[in-house]
């Protein structure tokens, strides 16, 4: 070999003096590595001073209306900015009754679809399909609200509303004109939204049921249904309950497509077909009007109810889907 | 025997039953797209991106200044929202800490669920109060927050799956440990990191209710970035629910290009991670 | 000389479990030691607490003296890097930096530790090649992904890596493990060459291998050291009789 590897001092002879291993860079040194982790976690620090700056800055806004009505301001309906009476409990109920419907309608296909994909669909068919739900969730919430009014609006109210006036008009939950706006296109359109997404974070859940689960039912004898039935779903349960709560919480949220299509009238109604309003739309639509501080606090109070019941929720649905497998993942919105 | 039968059948009978789900669940992504084109693709054209909004009456104009003001809501929330997920993310994947990454690691998921238009609320009280204004940069601090949780919680995944053998290497040179982080850990993740920020801009690109009472929109041109400021959604969402057919068409024009600019985003970041995923497995 | 290491007392745990018991060993300079045992015996903590890199593992804990050039790389103010700068460690499977060319790789240690000087790493980087044998196959790659040479390649890429920086001391952990017997041979001969210059201290799950390459030789069971001596006595005449089972295959 040509070059021999030695030190710079020559090869083979010994170093004459020894350099101590305490040396003037390690203060340096020191100093980047105790930076270095000071900084990342100043990141990791505003992270919860910002949660924290913002419900107490949320707080302290809607002080002047939590002072002023305390629980009358959820059981109350009456919302007179003039006369400056703030009662949120329209919002609420369309909040809830909007989000309940959409979750009736995504429910059941959103799971459909997650175990079509992740136990019963042919391979091939499953990257396409996951590709193109993922794409639904791309879609921004005012594009679905345009489509909303302008397509799936009229139809409800030329084909949707009278047929359903007709053959079920004797439920109250039918009566009333057809506007097309109203509680109904709400409900559907969230459905719309929040399906895509329960159906990705269903699936995730599912394909985290371990595969010696599956094979045990399969060895049993059991056909793909009953593996996905007795393996799949009851291992998998308290993360399909999660992925719902999930999907919940961006319902309660929702604003843009909502507000859009919903009628935004405080009333309660059981009609369906009935224009009616919600937590997240009131706040859209008001916010730059209010003048005084008490209406933009009473603003900011609806939306501390929505922080605070998305919160409830979407904790809830975390602790559900980690609970099953992998712990906590990047559950991808 | 007609017992197995019949448990066939009801197998084969919940596959159609799901496999209709899953189109039931496509269908509006079909109708959508297939109305954006359809409508959008009949208004859209060269003075929808060169012009600005015609007064009310008149017809015509387009939405240059909205298509602007929304790459410079997302350049403002890129800036503040990147470096601070970034590190936030290192620290979650890097600290020894004990309690305090896993009530950061909660937050952020905390976070990733509030509803955007509460996100604007905070931005409100935080930016708009003090300045007494609405404005560009309110806009740019809503999107950041709404960014912030998905770079976080992505690129410490990302960085938890640089092999411990490289960070060993480094650290078996006599390499201090926050260069090995900067100089091979982080450029090993880079592929996913970049992905998560792509996919946190185009989450974050097409959202109008958090911009609603913060960037307020305009109909001019950028004015500087303690000005309100016209976005793309906002323009959607003013011209849908206005009473004008030109409106209306420009509407959809408008989420055509808005849709496109998000899927443009969206597809970039799953090829930056295809190219790459040999460098980090 | 005293560029030897010398180990006294060394106890380590990883959080509760106790996984080396009072090993005292004391390691020639600018010759081969092998430490053998079965997996789990705790080789592979040993010579990672030669240069403070069990401590990286959160909850591993040291007690103990390493003395080298007279100094206890233990003793409180020491800086760890420092250490590992002039101890330097290959590993069982081959880890070049996947991002960095070649070159890069092997300059890596050296820009990290603020060389910049063109002319100072080129210099470096082609007698850190030359030195793990590895010019010739990569002197017109060198701008071409690390990650993309072949596994026995990338081992002395590594090695070259850790040579680069000049250490004093170079320990290999498993280092032919992940590698076929025609990329080990290479290696084996690479150790002889590079003893000349260096103390090394090998861990290797295979007999043969220590027989070969190795001075001296410890066995290691169950987090003790059961027999250390030279190579030659101790596959010949272990005085142990755990030694001689396990030598003779007898074990486990």
């Amino acid at each position: 070999m040509a070059v021999v590897f030695g030190r710079a001092g020559g090869a083979g002879t010994a170093t004459p003096t020894i350099p101590p291993l305490v040396g003037a860079r390690r203060a340096r040194r020191r100093f980047g590595d105790r930076g270095f982790r000071e900084i990342t976690r100043a990141a990791g620090l505003s992270l919860v001073v910002m949660v924290a700056g913002m419900a107490a800055v949320m707080v302290h806004a809607a002080w002047p209306s939590l002072r002023r009505f305390g629980w009358a301001f959820i059981t109350t309906s009456n919302w007179d900015p003039v006369a400056e009476q703030f009662g949120a409990l329209p919002f609420i109920f369309g909040t809830l009754v909007s989000s309940l419907l959409a979750l009736l309608l995504a429910v059941p296909l959103g799971l459909g679809a997650a175990i079509y994909l992740s136990e019963l669909a042919p391979r091939a068919v499953r990257p396409p399909v996951t590709f193109l739900i993922e794409l639904l969730a791309a879609i921004p919430s005012v594009v679905y609200g345009l489509w909303g009014i302008f397509v799936l609006a009229p139809w409800l109210r030329t084909w949707v509303q009278p047929a359903l006036g007709h053959t079920l008009g004797f439920l109250p939950l039918f009566q009333g004109p057809p506007y097309g706006v109203g509680m109904l296109a709400a409900g559907l359109i969230l459905a719309i939204m929040i399906v895509p997404f329960i159906t990705a974070v269903s699936r995730e859940v599912l394909l985290a049921v371990p595969r010696t689960q599956r094979e045990a039912a399969l060895a049993l004898g059991a056909t793909g249904w009953e593996t996905t039935r007795v393996a799949v779903l009851r291992y998998g349960r308290s993360g399909l309950i999660g992925a719902i709560l999930l999907g919940l919480g961006r319902a309660l949220g929702e604003t843009m497509a909502v507000t859009m299509l919903i009628g935004n009238r405080p009333e309660i109604s059981f009609s369906l077909f009935v224009p009616g309003y919600t937590m997240a739309s009131v706040i859209a639509n008001e916010f730059t009007e209010a003048t005084s501080d008490l209406y933009l606090g009473a603003l900011i109070e609806v939306g501390l109810l929505l922080l605070v019941l998305t919160l409830a929720v979407n904790g809830m649905a975390r602790l559900l889907v980690w609970s099953v497998g992998r712990g906590p993942t990047v559950v991808r919105e | 025997m007609t017992t197995t039968r019949w448990r066939q059948r009801v197998s084969s009978l919940m596959a159609i039953l799901t496999a209709a789900a899953a189109g039931s669940v496509i269908l509006p992504l079909v109708l959508i797209f297939g109305f954006l084109l359809w409508q959008g693709a009949a208004a859209i054209n060269v003075d929808f991106f060169t012009h600005l909004p015609k007064p009310v009456g008149e017809v015509g104009g387009g939405m240059a200044n909205a298509i602007i003001g929304t790459l410079i809501l997302l350049g403002l929330a890129s800036l503040l929202g990147l470096p601070i997920g970034i590190l936030g993310g290192v620290y979650l994947a890097e600290s020894r800490d004990r309690r305090l990454p896993w009530i950061v690691r909660f937050l952020a998921d905390v976070l990733n669920g509030v509803p955007s238009i509460v996100i604007g609320i905070f931005a409100y009280t935080l930016v708009v109060l003090p300045m007494r204004r609405f404005s560009a940069v309110a806009g740019g601090v809503a999107l950041a927050v709404i960014m912030l949780p998905i770079v976080v919680r992505t690129t410490e995944e990302m960085v938890r799956l640089v092999p411990a053998s490289l960070r060993e290497a480094g650290l078996a040179l006599g390499v201090p440990e926050w260069k090995v982080v900067l100089r091979v850990v982080l450029p090993t993740a880079r592929a996913g990191i970049v992905t998560g920020a792509m996919v946190a801009v185009a989450r974050v690109a097409g959202e109008t209710a958090p911009l609603l009472f913060t960037a307020f929109g305009n109909r001019f041109w950028h004015q500087g970035l303690d000005q309100p400021i016209a976005a793309l959604p906002l323009q959607i969402f003013a011209y849908a629910i206005a009473p004008y057919d030109d409106w209306h068409r420009q509407a959809w024009a408008g989420a055509l290009v808005l849709i496109v600019l998000v899927l443009a985003v969206s597809l970039m970041a799953r090829l930056v991670t295809r190219g790459r995923v040999g460098a980090v497995r | 000389m005293a560029d030897g290491i010398t180990v006294t007392k060394l106890n380590a745990w990883f959080g509760p479990s106790h996984v080396l018991h009072d090993i005292d060993l004391a390691v020639a300079p600018r010759a081969v030691t092998a430490i053998i045992g079965p997996s789990g015996c705790g080789k592979s903590t040993f010579i990672r607490c030669l240069n403070r890199m069990h401590e990286v593992v959160p909850g591993a804990r040291v007690v103990g003296t390493v003395l080298q050039e007279g100094q206890d790389i233990y003793s409180p103010g020491v800086d760890p890097v420092e250490v590992r700068r002039r101890i330097g460690m290959v590993f069982q499977k081959p880890n070049p930096f996947p991002t960095m060319t070649v070159f890069d790789n092997v300059a890596a240690g050296l820009r990290l530790g603020g060389v910049r000087d063109r002319g100072v790493l080129n210099e470096r980087v082609e007698r850190a090649l030359h030195a793990a044998a590895l010019w010739e196959e990569v002197k017109d790659r060198l701008g071409k992904p690390g990650a993309g040479l072949s596994g026995g390649q990338q081992q002395r890429l590594c090695i070259a890596r850790a040579l680069a920086v000049e250490p004093e001391v170079l320990l290999m952990d498993e280092p032919c493990s992940a590698l076929d017997p025609i990329a080990t041979a290479r290696i084996e001969e690479l150790i002889l060459e590079l003893k000349r210059d260096l103390t090394i201290v090998i861990v290797t799950h295979n007999m043969q291998q220590a027989a070969r390459v190795a001075d001296a030789t410890g066995f290691f069971l169950l987090g003790e050291l059961v027999e250390f001596g030279p190579t030659s006595q101790l596959f010949t005449k272990p005085v142990d009789k755990r030694t001689e089972d396990y030598i003779t295959g007898r074990f486990g």
